[in-house]
């Protein structure tokens, strides 16, 4: 028997409906490998191993249920019952943690299921566990967990991006066929960028928000990482949808197409004639790695040659995101994050025996540097005086970024092409002491999260030995055709040498002497200034 | 446009209700300047007659009907509770105590 940590979701789905594998089968093989090899990634901080078999029973039984039902009752399954997946740690799965990286929220054990949790069990998923992220989200490389930080399978030492990066690298290095990540700013599409893999922010207000841990929740969207675009597609079918407990759920119909897009690659390259693209140049911006821009110039001319039609366009305020996300973005967070007070749930500090004080020892301890900092901007940004100068300004600016995209669809494009993240994978410690080249990890993708747009990254080759990933962007609710053409660049990359690469280092995670990410940073911060890593 | 002064971050970290060591206070003041420095940018555009977006899409007035649906038993409720009084979380003192801002 093949590996089974090899296949793609859709072709479990195949192999458990034949009774040629069975859900026990297949998450007995993820979990030996995610605990295998977790010391050298830490890409998990929880593995759920006991529910996990237990739910690969229950499903191994719906499946033979279904079965002796025939044809009818194997059709009603969705593609991912039995299916192993892994979910960020801000996911909120009854009965088990949900730290959202953050020691503030050790030991909080979640007292309900979130949506997407519940869709997920509903259709019969097995969740393996749970993966590590930047502390509440905010950052582009994992480093700000409290749980240590997370290698990149392809390069050691080098970061996965984030917030997502453990979902990210569980899926690159075949832990888990799909994972679910949040993006709020890029936390999907920049480390499945950075680790080679497929990752979907959807539209906002595709996915319930229910049950995860809040950041900025005009921003946040929950979606899927896959190593393809049907896994990514399966996946996003199953969670998507109105949800009465989430307001911010659209009453927008979830394509059941999503579940067939085409298997063959001649189906689905033809979906790419007549299409029409737009190539921002504001996105191609400084500091890009000309290897990036190359690979991008590339994928976008092979999409070309397959027949779309592929027009340069102006973003004219592409230059105007950053700012205004980190105004927006720190001010809705310092909002949400106000909860944490150490009276229902979390950390809590009552050693001084006043209110106020203890409010203050209690978030201070609990938090970490970048989500103090971000509460820090965004408490100054909503403060007397500075309200209209920052906040209301920002939201101005962020009706411009929104009508930059408005007019590329009131001009008919299918969709948008962009590189995701300027740089491949950075070494760790490199952007750790600078927040603001950390935040311009994400110049591509969080004007698509101000404007509530779909967008992906799919993978684009390699620069340097490490992924690139090619953005696509869609007009609101447009995810079907926004992976049917991913689907297309799939189809039409299919035979390029890039594509069958496993990350470079992944070998080295089998190893008992492989350094933990821990060790690794512990070695970067005890090495002289100007040292391993280098600032960026 | 920003110049932070270390008494502007104390007075902000207070109302944020974090508490700060001081090398965190002289840390966040050199970073935060920096970082609102990259707002500058922002104040070249005339945004006078721009109207603010808060959300992006287009629902309002999400209402359904006032009916008693399942929640959360107390004990499931206040199984996080850092402190907990019979079927009550504890909360701080505030009617009396001293210190408020």
């Amino acid at each position: 028997m093949t590996d089974l940590t090899r296949l793609h979701a859709h072709e479990m789905a195949a192999l458990l409906r034949s009774g040629e594998v069975s859900s026990r089968a297949l998450t007995g093989a993820h979990l030996a490998a995610a605990e295998r090899q977790n010391r050298a990634l830490n890409v998990w901080l929880v593995i759920y191993r006991a529910e996990a078999l237990a739910q690969a029973d229950a499903a191994d039984k719906r499946i033979a249920e279904a079965r002796r039902e025939g044809l009818t009752g194997l059709a009603a399954l969705h593609p991912l019952c039995g299916v192993p997946i892994a979910l960020k740690d801000l996911v909120s799965v009854k009965g088990g943690q949900a730290t959202a990286g953050s020691k503030i929220l050790k030991g909080y054990i979640a007292p309900f299921d979130s949506t997407v949790a519940a869709r997920l069990k509903a259709v019969g998923a097995v969740i393996l566990g749970k993966t590590n992220m930047d502390e509440f989200a905010m950052g582009s490389s994992t480093e700000h967990s409290a749980y240590g930080p997370t290698a990149n399978p392809w390069d050691l030492n080098r970061v996965p991006g984030g917030s997502s990066g453990g979902s990210a690298a569980a899926v690159a290095a075949f832990h888990a066929p799909v994972s679910i990540g949040t993006d709020t700013g890029g936390s999907i599409r920049q480390p499945a960028s950075l680790c080679g893999v497929v990752g979907v922010k959807p539209t906002y207000g595709r996915v319930s928000r229910y049950g995860i841990v809040a950041f900025a929740s005009s921003l946040d969207q929950i979606g899927p990482f896959a190593r393809d675009v049907r896994d990514a597609a399966i996946l996003l079918h199953a969670v998507s949808g109105r949800d009465d407990r989430d307001a911010t759920s659209a009453p927008v119909p979830v394509p059941q197409e999503l579940l067939s897009l085409p298997t063959g690659d001649d189906e689905a390259a033809g979906y790419l004639k007549g299409k029409r693209l737009a190539l921002p140049k504001e996105y191609f911006v400084e500091g890009m790695e000309p290897g990036v821009a190359a690979r991008v110039h590339e994928a976008v001319a092979a999409i070309q040659a397959a027949g779309a039609t592929v027009e340069e366009v102006s973003l004219p305020y592409t230059a105007y995101g950053l700012a205004t996300y980190y105004i927006i973005a720190p001010a809705e967070c310092s909002s949400n994050l106000a909860r944490f007070d150490g009276v229902r749930f979390g950390h809590s500090d009552r050693s001084s025996g006043e209110f106020i004080a203890d409010y203050l020892r209690t978030r201070g301890a609990g938090f970490g540097p970048e989500v103090k900092r971000r509460i820090m901007l965004g408490t100054y940004a909503l403060s007397a005086g500075y309200y209209d100068a920052y906040y209301l300004k920002a939201q101005k600016v962020r009706t411009l970024i929104k009508a930059d995209f408005d007019a590329v669809w009131a001009a008919g494009f299918d969709a948008i092409c962009a590189p995701t993240s300027p740089t491949v994978a950075f070494p760790m410690g490199a952007r750790i002491e600078d927040p603001v080249a950390m935040y311009l990890s994400d110049a591509c993708t969080l004007p698509v999260n101000m404007a509530g747009l779909p967008g992906m990254s799919i993978p684009a080759g390699l620069s340097d030995g490490l992924p690139v990933g090619l953005q696509i962007i869609g007009a609101p609710w447009s995810e079907l055709s926004m992976l049917r053409l991913a689907r297309g660049y799939e189809a039409i990359t299919a035979r390029a040498t890039w594509r069958d690469l496993d990350p470079a280092e992944l070998p080295l995670t089998d190893d008992p002497n492989t350094p933990s990410p821990m060790e690794r940073k512990e070695r970067l911060e005890s090495a002289p200034a100007g040292g391993l890593g280098g600032q960026a | 446009m920003a110049n932070l002064t270390r008494a502007d971050v104390e007075h902000v970290a207070h109302l944020a209700r974090l508490g700060l060591a001081e090398e965190e206070l002289s840390r966040l003041e050199g970073q935060l300047n920096h970082i609102l420095d990259q707002y500058t940018v922002l104040t070249a555009l005339d945004t006078e007659h721009i109207p603010p977006t808060a959300q992006t899409i287009e629902l309002q007035n999400i209402l359904r009907d006032d009916v008693v649906q399942p929640s959360l038993a107390v004990e499931e409720a206040l199984a996080n509770a850092p402190e907990r009084s019979g079927d009550h979380f504890v909360v701080p003192a505030i009617l009396g105590a001293e210190g408020g801002s």
